[in-house]
């Protein structure tokens, strides 16, 4: 960790040597990419890559991660802004290309470190790192004033701005911008504020884009243009694996606008899913969208299914059942001896929880903007994972990473999709055939067809309990195929993204047994939103559900009881290195108390609960809900979180109750089936995302203050959704669902 | 720079072309293009007015969602040949021309009600129909807007909406 953080450093202040000159590599903001560097000297003077300060004291602050509506835009400028006391209301955020320079040996160079939307990492990055950014420029504003009133600048001190002198004189930085941009960098990083201090670190902040986007002016990656770019859209291969087997396009051709119809063959599947396009297709690249869509529906077009077809759910579950009657493909982790304690249990469980696979279905499709050169490339595309797609540019182009450029707009949604860099790799290579800018677009129905699914999982549970319902042994058994297939890594990590290790109740009970089995799938699987934390919360807190009931215990305390007394677990994997029993024992007590668990009911409505960990987050949900004839109807949602100190509570809780709407509305309807050996579903009337009028008005928040370190939010609100509505479902109806989606079984079983 | 004459007297100027005059945020333009071409690819890919989003081939999302004469409609489902003389307001056109924000743009902001905010000015635009039809709804006149999320602001958009009525009928009295 510290390691990590002083590398940070050092890089960080390496980028600042070199910026006694006008421009510093790795800041480049789209708004002056075309102003002249002499004249930008004059405008704007650069304290370092992320901060520069107008002589009229604007201060504009560079966000390098990507935005998909995490708000990292806005945490990572107030943690820069709060190290530099800056005046809030007089800074401005622009979204950073991707820093990367040559290292020399033909390899790329990250300048700006963390630059990626995943596993909730923006915030915690930012904060080993970028406070020291804002603290940097800080001191060097004050040696400025020091300089400028020859004083020392023992007693100088800051605020909103303006440095202040001991007698009241106050200097804007605007004015000491100048001086302060030719100092030498400070020799060792200066002290960070103390926590006491902050003015801006755990205030609410709106969103930095809002304006922008309520007047339709923000640029999203679909809105971008570059002149004599042709629009392309590609009819793709319905059959995973498949290829062309015959296409006639000469009423394509004869429409006037196309210019050209490509075709793009059966991607080389030696490359890792996520590097290269999903799947075989022919493009119709045209002079805009509508004749490129029309064009392609007049593509004749037969295609051979791949060798391997997709298998619907059903034939899936067939495999996971008969998989889990042989050994696993990896045990993964075994405490005590589960089977004997299970012999000498005095009561048993086992239930199996079937998960259908999902789609990402974020609102803007997967498009990508991008335009060769001799010696350049520049991208424009909604990205979560940028040195991933450079990687790619530079495989197909040859070009050395700094010939590339990588735009990081604003993106509309990204649940993990956008980690996959296909749409970038089907577009260079569109650019490439047609030495042409090229604007890729996909339509909706191309990303329901086409998608990096969450595919279907079995998970299966056993548990034996002692005379005193105390759970004594606990096997867990995953069937999935793994995020990590086809991505270049060995058979023995593949479980890695499956099965957390030592998720609860992992640590908790004596005789415990965690299983993967590999399912043969051959829909492409990526990463969504919180991974595997999804699938496996939904099934483990069911099932302790279950036993619940099955004792007759009461819900809250039986998992209090569970979870033990506050100590910390070791916690190998990404949000560890420990998990605390106690923040999750107080998340979950706050839910329940919040939701009123101790109340006694007579309405007929049910209640809920479930708690997870992810990625360092600790989060319980509790809902009340009842049945009015075959509509459910959610009365109350409250998320409770731990997520450590919150560097922006108004867009942690935008997250949480965003992550527990996405996580219910999944949990509802959402399903992607195989019909013939293709995806059936084409659109959100087949896929129905919830709307307004069928999730909770509300969701009632909880932040539990905190000094510890801040682990992002995104997603750690999704897991524990799910489960506390099923949880909430039986105690209004004693229907059990072992599904998601809950509803069609719901109301099968109803 | 020589100064050139503001006319060149031996070109003629090109006819006046025949096309669909289309009144977009209170300008007019004239469609010269395919009479059958959406809404949507007109006003994003001609006028460059990216404002209104694609997100669907179904009619389901509204992200596309304008105001036809006044009323909410889907851009993606509205053909060029069918709107000749029609008033069409996007989202860019939602602020007053001299750039102060609509109410529910305020109240936006004041409630932070973006996420990733792609689906956001179809958001506005279906809410800005709805107040133009119930000036005080209720939560169940707010259910009625469809249009879809996945981030989940939802809850954040009602609050909006509930604000900005307020507002305007503070305004009024």
């Amino acid at each position: 960790m510290s390691n990590a953080h002083d590398a940070a450093r050092r890089r960080f202040l390496k980028v600042l040597g070199t910026a006694s000159g006008a421009l510093i590599v790795g800041m480049q903001l789209p708004a002056l990419a075309d102003t002249p560097d002499a004249l930008l000297g004059d405008m704007l003077l650069r304290l370092n890559p992320y901060v520069r300060i107008q002589p009229d004291g604007t201060i504009v602050i560079g966000a390098r991660d990507p935005e998909v509506g995490q708000g990292i835009r806005t945490a990572e400028a107030r943690i820069i802004a709060e190290e530099l006391d800056a005046d809030w209301p007089r800074v401005i955020v622009l979204p950073m290309s991707l820093g990367v320079e040559d290292d020399g040996a033909g390899e790329p160079h990250w300048t700006l470190g963390h630059q990626e939307a995943r596993g909730s990492t923006g915030v915690p990055a930012a904060w080993s790192d970028l406070r020291a950014v804002g603290a940097t420029a800080r001191a060097l504003l004050l040696s400025a004033a020091a300089q400028t009133w020859n004083v020392g600048q023992r007693g100088l001190r800051t605020q909103s701005g303006k440095v202040i002198a001991p007698d009241g004189r106050t200097l804007d930085y605007g004015a000491l911008a100048a001086a302060a941009s030719v100092l030498p960098p400070p020799a060792a990083p200066p002290a960070l504020k103390a926590p006491d201090a902050y003015r801006l670190i755990g205030q609410d902040a709106g969103d930095v884009d809002a304006r922008d986007i309520v007047t339709g002016r923000q640029q999203f990656a679909i809105d971008q243009w570059f002149g004599g770019a042709l629009v392309a859209v590609i009819a793709r291969c319905p059959y995973p694996g498949g290829s062309l087997r015959k296409l006639d396009d000469t009423q394509a051709r004869a429409l006037k606008g196309v210019a050209k119809i490509l075709v793009m063959p059966k991607p080389d599947l030696s490359l890792p899913l996520g590097s290269r396009p999903l799947a075989a297709g022919v493009a119709v690249l045209a002079e805009d969208t509508w004749t490129a869509l029309r064009a392609r529906d007049l593509l004749n077009i037969e295609w051979q299914p791949g060798a391997h077809a997709a298998r619907d759910d059903d034939a899936l579950a067939t495999q996971a059942d008969a998989l889990f009657d042989a050994a696993p493909t990896t045990p993964v982790r075994g405490d005590g001896d589960y089977d004997h304690a299970r012999r000498l249990a005095h009561r048993a469980a086992e239930a199996r929880y079937q998960i259908a696979t999902v789609a990402h279905a974020e609102l803007e499709p997967p498009n990508c903007l991008v335009r060769l050169g001799d010696d350049s490339a520049e991208i424009v595309a909604p990205m979560q994972n940028p040195r991933g797609a450079l990687e790619v540019v530079q495989r197909l182009t040859g070009l050395a990473p700094a010939q590339i450029e990588i735009s990081l707009p604003r993106s509309g949604g990204g649940f993990g999709r956008r980690i996959d860099n296909d749409h970038i790799a089907e577009a260079v290579l569109l650019a490439k055939a047609a030495k042409k800018p090229i604007k890729l677009s996909w339509t909706q129905s191309d990303a329901f067809a086409h998608d990096p699914y969450r595919p279907f999982a079995l998970i299966d549970l056993a548990a034996g309990l002692d005379r005193k319902n105390k759970i004594t042994a606990w096997r867990q058994r995953v069937a999935s195929t793994s995020r990590l297939a086809k991505r270049g890594e060995p058979q023995n990590r593949l479980w890695l993204s499956e099965l957390h290790p030592d998720d609860p109740p992992a640590g908790l009970i004596d005789n415990l047994q965690l299983d993967w089995y590999a399912l043969d799938s051959a829909l492409p699987r990526g990463n969504w939103r919180a991974g595997s934390h999804g699938i496996n919360a939904f099934a483990v807190q069911v099932f302790l559900d279950e036993i619940v009931h099955a004792t007759k215990q009461d819900g809250l305390q039986m998992r209090l009881n569970l979870l033990g007394a506050p100590r910390q677990l070791p916690y190998r994997g990404h949000g560890g290195p420990v998990l605390d029993t106690g923040r999750l024992a107080y998340v979950l007590q706050l839910a329940a108390d919040a939701v009123g668990w101790s109340k006694k009911r007579n309405d007929g409505h049910g209640l809920g609960l479930a708690f997870h960990f992810t990625y360092g987050g600790y989060v319980a949900h509790a809902l009340e809900v009842s049945m009015d004839g075959a509509k459910l109807l959610m009365h109350k949602a409250v998320v409770a979180a731990d997520l450590g100190r919150v560097v922006n509570p108004l867009g942690a809780r935008a997250a949480l109750v965003g992550a527990t709407l996405d996580g219910l509305s999944t949990a509802l309807d959402l399903a992607i089936t195989v019909k013939d050996g293709r995806i059936a579903q084409k659109g959100f009337k087949d896929y129905p995302l919830a709307m307004m009028a069928q999730l909770p008005r509300d969701v009632q928040v909880i932040l539990v203050p905190s000094q510890e370190l801040p682990t992002g939010a995104y997603e750690m609100g999704l897991p524990s959704a799910a489960p506390a509505l099923a949880n909430a479902i039986f105690a209004a109806t004693t229907v059990r669902v072992r599904q998601l989606p809950i509803l069609p079984e719901l109301m099968r079983l109803l | 720079m020589a100064r050139l004459p503001q006319t060149d007297p031996g070109i003629t100027p090109e006819p006046v072309r025949a096309g669909i005059d289309v009144i977009v945020n209170n300008e007019t333009y004239r469609h010269t293009g395919d009479p059958a071409l959406p809404l949507l690819w007109y006003l994003r890919d001609v006028l460059r007015l990216t404002g209104s989003k694609y997100g669907c081939d179904d009619v389901s999302c509204g992200a596309c969602s304008v105001l036809l004469d006044g009323k909410l409609a889907r851009a993606c489902e509205l053909q060029m040949q069918n709107l000749s003389g029609r008033k069409i307001t996007t989202v860019e056109g939602l602020a007053h021309p001299d750039g102060s924000l609509h109410p529910l743009q305020q109240a936006w902001l004041d409630e932070d009600a973006i996420l990733c905010g792609y689906c956001q000015p179809g958001m506005l635009i279906a809410a800005a129909d709805l107040l133009a039809r119930k000036p005080d709804p209720d939560d169940a006149d707010i259910d009625g807007i469809k249009n879809l999320c996945r981030c989940g602001s939802y809850p954040r958009v009602r609050r909006a909406i509930v604000r900005a009525a307020s507002a305007i009928k503070g305004a009024r009295k």
